[in-house]
Order: structure tokens, then sequence, then C-alpha cells
């Protein structure tokens, strides 16, 4: 079953003289369970197509179907957000300065209309490998690794089928970035999850997902499965290009 | 020849619990020649790189038994020396562009600042200059680029610029504090090679500071590996993937690699010991 589907999507910024066609036909579909990885420099509109997906982009045509949900306009219904959660690349940006880690986790699961507060917020702090002794401490009491998992954990609260990744690790160390990764890993597997991911970096979209697309100013120029990443089998030049910039010596 | 020689830097910060120590004795000696110090973040070794330009803020302390810049001691002369040194003799550039050039003047103004600051010259021939070294660093139209402020212009040229700007007084070492994390793999390697190519030129040290191993491994001639302040291993450049010391293959292990496709990535387990080891000297 395909968990979601997009095509021909189109995304821009402001219009007439000033118009920025950040996205330009888009179309690919991801199965239920897949990872599926978006690469590409900066300002090739990857992002641009989870902002989309969430309704945090401004305009957009074509069409998004979340698990047979046809999806308009910017608004996005309960049940979206029971489907479909995200994950930011900052973890420094991302969570409330002033709220603790609890006051995170219990807001997002009142939203979502879920009761027995207390124990879910130990077991979210348990499925991301906190603890409960993280229950009150500030973001600034914890390393950047440690608010990603945070961060991870309020986007499963409301347990969700899907999670965009907008380039979850881009901001920590290798090593704490392997620990996520590996938690990433875990929690597909737990839970069943399907990802899309974002990422430019070609090695951890390959170890993470199935398959991939690589963007271009706006527009997906090659689709293939990670094992012709691997073998070095793309095909389209740019592909070529990016994937040389990043092959160790 | 030696630039530079750090014998036994300590950067010390007093807070309420008692003293901390970014870097603990470092020792180490640049020619000229490409050094890298990698690190995660934490392990000292951006304050590494402001210690060696005494850019360490109140209460942060400096202590070293000698940072010697071509057998000056850079701990023994003034603030108002110092600054003639600063620039002139060795540059710094930041991380990001976005936060090191002033947003609220042009690019042009800021580059013959720079320049007008050091010497006695006139506007023309900073301009001159300035556009020379835009052009150096590989920007095409130098002329519109003088005349745009830093938010026209795109990350990569933002670095660029800050490169151009840190190499008009023709500095002999060079400090790079992650000058390429912020910018994307295709214009992380045009940033380099024009580093590169400059250091190459005008025959200065380089300083290479970042969290990239294998960025660093291809890039610098001499590497050293940082961990908790200290240095615990020294290796050539072309030979980090031999290193012998269990964190530098702890962290070369945790990276995703696309040929060994596998199901869990390696998770650094830290030992106590390696903080307590002494420091290891990075003497060339």
């Amino acid at each position: 079953m395909t968990a979601l589907q997009i095509d021909t999507l189109d995304v821009w910024f402001g219009d007439g003289y000033d118009r920025v066609d950040a996205v330009k036909g888009a179309s690919f579909a991801v199965a239920e369970g897949e990872s599926f990885g978006l690469v590409g420099e900066s300002g090739s509109g990857k992002s641009t197509i989870l902002r989309a997906i969430t309704g945090l982009a401004p305009a957009w045509s074509g069409s998004i179907i979340v698990e047979g949900m046809a999806l308009t306009g910017r608004k996005r219904n309960r049940a979206f957000y029971k489907t479909v959660q995200m994950v930011f690349q900052d973890p420094y940006a991302s969570l409330h300065p002033r709220h603790t880690v609890d006051q995170v986790l219990s807001e997002t699961l009142t939203l979502h209309g879920l009761t027995d507060i207390d124990t879910r917020v130990m077991k979210l702090l348990d499925d991301v490998g906190l603890g409960g002794k993280f229950r009150f401490r500030y973001p600034h009491q914890l390393s950047g690794g440690q608010r990603q998992r945070v961060a991870i954990a309020r986007a499963l609260a409301g347990e969700p089928d899907i999670l965009l990744l907008d380039e979850p690790t881009s901001a920590l160390d290798v090593s704490v970035q392997a620990e996520i990764l590996n938690l990433l890993t875990d929690l597909r597997d737990e839970h069943g999850l399907t990802y899309l991911m974002v990422s430019h970096d070609l090695a951890v979209i390959g170890h993470m997902c199935d398959r991939l697309a690589v963007m271009k100013e706006g527009e997906i120029v090659e689709v293939m499965t990670a094992d012709t990443l691997r073998q070095n089998n793309a095909q389209h030049p740019y592909s070529r290009e990016l994937l040389n910039a990043s092959i160790v010596a | 020849m030696t630039l530079l020689d750090v014998e036994n830097l300590w950067v010390k910060f007093p807070t309420r619990q008692g003293v901390f120590d970014a870097v603990r004795g470092v020792s180490f000696t640049l020619g000229k020649e490409r050094l890298g110090i990698v690190g995660e973040s934490g392990s000292g070794k951006s304050m590494t790189g402001r210690a060696i330009l005494r850019l360490i803020r109140k209460p942060g302390i400096v202590e070293a038994d000698r940072i010697a810049l071509e057998g000056r001691n850079l701990l023994d002369l003034s603030e108002r020396e110092m600054r003639a040194v600063r620039g002139q003799q060795i540059s710094m550039i930041m991380q990001d562009p976005k936060f090191s050039l002033n947003p609220v003047m042009r690019v042009g103004d800021q580059l013959m600042e720079a320049y007008l600051l050091h010497n006695n010259t006139s506007k023309a021939q900073a301009r001159a200059k300035s556009i020379d070294m835009l052009n150096a660093v590989s920007i095409r139209d130098a002329e519109r680029v003088m005349r745009a402020y830093p938010h026209e212009v795109s990350g990569g040229m933002g670095q660029r610029i800050m490169i151009a700007m840190m190499l008009i007084p023709d500095p002999k070492i060079l400090i790079a504090d992650e000058p390429t994390s912020a910018l994307d793999v295709s214009v992380q390697r045009q940033v380099l090679d024009i580093m590169d190519g400059l250091v190459k030129e005008r025959g200065m040290g380089l300083i290479f500071i970042s969290h990239d191993l294998n960025l660093v491994s291809e890039f610098c001639d001499r590497v050293l590996i940082m961990y908790a302040g200290r240095i615990v291993e020294v290796c050539d450049a072309g030979k980090l993937h031999e290193a012998q010391h269990p964190y530098t293959r702890g962290l070369l292990n945790s990276l995703p690699r696309l040929d060994q496709p596998r199901k869990y990535l390696d998770v650094l387990a830290r030992d106590e010991s390696w903080a307590d080891a002494p420091s290891v000297g990075g003497q060339a």
C-alpha cells in the first residue's frame, strides 16, 4: 500500500515578478514501511516538499495523497497530524527554551486528545532512550543529541505512521549522528514507520533509505534505489557529480 | 620552517563549580603546511584556534609556556601590539559568513575597510586590491558583489568573501574554524579548492579546524585529533584511516558508508582513560 503519493507537485513563493518556483513538477510515491530519501544541495527544494506536505508552504498545486486522503490548501485536519509528523533539522531551535521536556511532551499528547499522559510521557522517553531523569530538564540542560531525541519523542507522541525527517542529524557530531540514526532504525522496526528523509549527505541517505530521489533546482532529476547508488550506477550527470563529491577517497 | 610553536596551552573558565579546563596542555607546531584539528563539539578545537589569537573573552584564561609566532611570544604582547598581529600576521575565518559579515554595510566597503585600516593608501587602491582578491576567490562579477549587501549573496559566496577579506593583509597563518560546515557538499569543494590554491601559492600555514574526518583526511597534510581538551593522536592525513587510537577509530567507524551497508552504525564507546591520558605532542 502506498503511504504517500505525490504527483506533479509545484510549490512557489511570492507571486508576479517575485515568484520563485521552489519545487517544479515533483512526483514520487512512498510505500508503507519504506524509507525514501530526498537529496540535493540547499535551495533544491527538498525541504520545501516536506513543508508542502505538512501545510507549511504558502502555495502549492498538484496532488498529495497521504494514506488515501487527498490534501488541499494549507489546512490539515486532526487525522493528518495523527498520521504524519515531522522532525526538524535544528534541535536547538525546534524546542521551546522555557518549556521542560515534560511540558513539551504532555502538551503534544494533550493536543492529540490522548489520556493517561503521565505514563505516556515516560513511555516516550524510554522509547527514545532518554529515561525518566531527563523528564524535568529544560532544553539548555540537554546536549544536541538529547534534544534531537526529545524532538523525535514529540513527533512520536501521536503515534504517527509516517515521519518526515528534515536533516535530522546535520547539526550533530558524527558519533551522535550514529546514535540517532540507530535510534531511527529501531523505531522504524518497532512502530512500523514510513520515513521520508531529507539530507544533503548521500552516505546518510544510503544508510537509512531504500530508495531516493535526487533534486536539482526544484526538479527531481533521478529516482533510484539505494543499491543503484552504492554500485555507483547513478545515471543523471548531476547525481554522479553529487556522488563524486561525497565519496571517500 | 616553524611558523607557529605552541607549548603547553591551557584554556580555563572559572565557573561556580570550579575551574573548567577547555584545553588542557596542548603542544604543537605549524610550518608551511595544512594542519587539521578534528574532534567532536566540546573537544576544545575551536578554543585552541581562538587562544592562539588571544580571542578568548573574559573570564576565560589562556595560559601557555609559549605561543610563538616566528620566535615572538604572543603572550608577552600588549593588546595594542596584538591588534597588529590579528589580521596582518594571523587571520581567522569563522564558521558562518552570515554572522561574521556586517549586515548593514556593503561587501565592498567591508573589504576596503579591512585594507585601509592596515595600510596607508588611497581608496582607489584599496578598491582595486579588493576586486583583485574577489577575483582570486573565483567570484566572477566582483563589481556587482562589491555593491551588494551580505544578505544578497549566497552562503558559498559569503564564505568566499570572508576568505578574500582575511587574505587582503596577506597573513602568514590562516586559522579556518569550520569554514565549510555551513555550506553544501558541492560548494564545499569549491571553497576548499580556493583555500588550497591560495595556501600553496602564498606559502601560508593553515590551521583547519573541522569535525569532518573525511574532509580533513583529504584536505590536510597532518591531523591532530582532540578529545576532552587534549590531543589524543597525531597522524599524517593520508593515513588517518589507519589511525590507532580507539577514539579516532570510533569516530571513523560511526560514519555511514555507501560501500559498506549495515543495519546499525557503530556507536562510540567512550573510555574514561582517554580524557586522563597526557596530551600527545603535535610537533612536526
